[in-house]
């Protein structure tokens, strides 16, 4: 099933966009998506730990189970304010 | 009506905001609280040129409407509203603006206080600062509006 990846700041520049399609396997979850990233671009490894995911723009715990269709966002630690 | 929770390019208003936070009141309105976070001119001794900031838009309202939730279940009849801007900024503009409106000034400050703290922790956004020699993104708190501990800090900062 295909998902779209959404990623930000530092992990977009790691990847070299922000929007990605992705096909998963049925039952995959948010840390198998990443998973799959960090065999794509090694480099995200360094943020193996302080990711954060979303599904469908709420948080989502990596344990989630994702659905065709989803947008799954990787947040690298936030700075706003 | 002007909006409670927004992330915008444009310029923020900060009389929009209180706007929306006192239309939002369920209470009558004794005291409101201004929060205004500028971009500073320089940073841990370098000189800043421009702040990019960038933000998963359309999680952003979703955040703030929640953090909003959580003040009103702390400080009861307590409304707020938070505008983030995005995209370029310079030493000087505003990068975002919260107001609480409150029957009385203790809980709209300590409202205030909370609010900023958790738009720290939680709003999905990001800042790469510019200097005159180089840049770095900004990496602040690890993001998830689950971790009850750093709410908890928000909360002990707020009413400290």
């Amino acid at each position: 099933m295909r998902v779209t990846v959404k990623l930000f700041a530092r992990l977009r520049e790691i990847a070299g966009g922000d929007t990605l399609e992705r096909d998963v396997p049925a039952g995959a979850t948010v840390a198998d998506v990443w998973r799959a990233l960090v065999a794509e671009w090694p480099t995200l490894v360094a943020f193996d730990t302080t990711v954060s995911g979303a599904v469908n723009a709420e948080y989502a715990p990596m344990s989630r189970t994702v659905a065709e269709g989803d947008e799954v966002a990787f947040l690298p630690p936030v700075s706003g304010g | 009506m002007a909006p409670r929770f927004t992330a915008s390019h444009a310029e923020l208003d900060g009389a929009a905001v209180e706007r929306a936070a006192c239309d939002a009141a369920t209470a009558p309105v004794g005291a409101t609280v201004t929060f205004k976070g500028i971009v500073r001119g320089a940073n841990q001794g370098r000189r800043v040129v421009r702040l990019e900031y960038e933000g998963y838009e359309t999680m952003i309202a979703r955040v703030f409407a929640r953090i909003a939730e959580e003040i009103d279940a702390h400080w009861p009849g307590t409304s707020s509203a938070i505008h983030h801007r995005l995209g370029t900024l310079r030493p000087g503009d505003v990068s975002v603006v919260i107001v609480t409106a409150s029957a009385h000034r203790a809980a709209a400050y300590a409202a205030n206080r909370y609010a900023i703290e958790r738009v720290k922790q939680i709003a999905p956004v990001w800042k790469h600062e510019h200097f005159e020699d180089g840049d770095v993104w900004v990496e602040g708190a690890v993001a998830g509006e689950d971790d009850e501990a750093a709410r908890l800090k928000a909360l002990e900062i707020a009413c400290a």
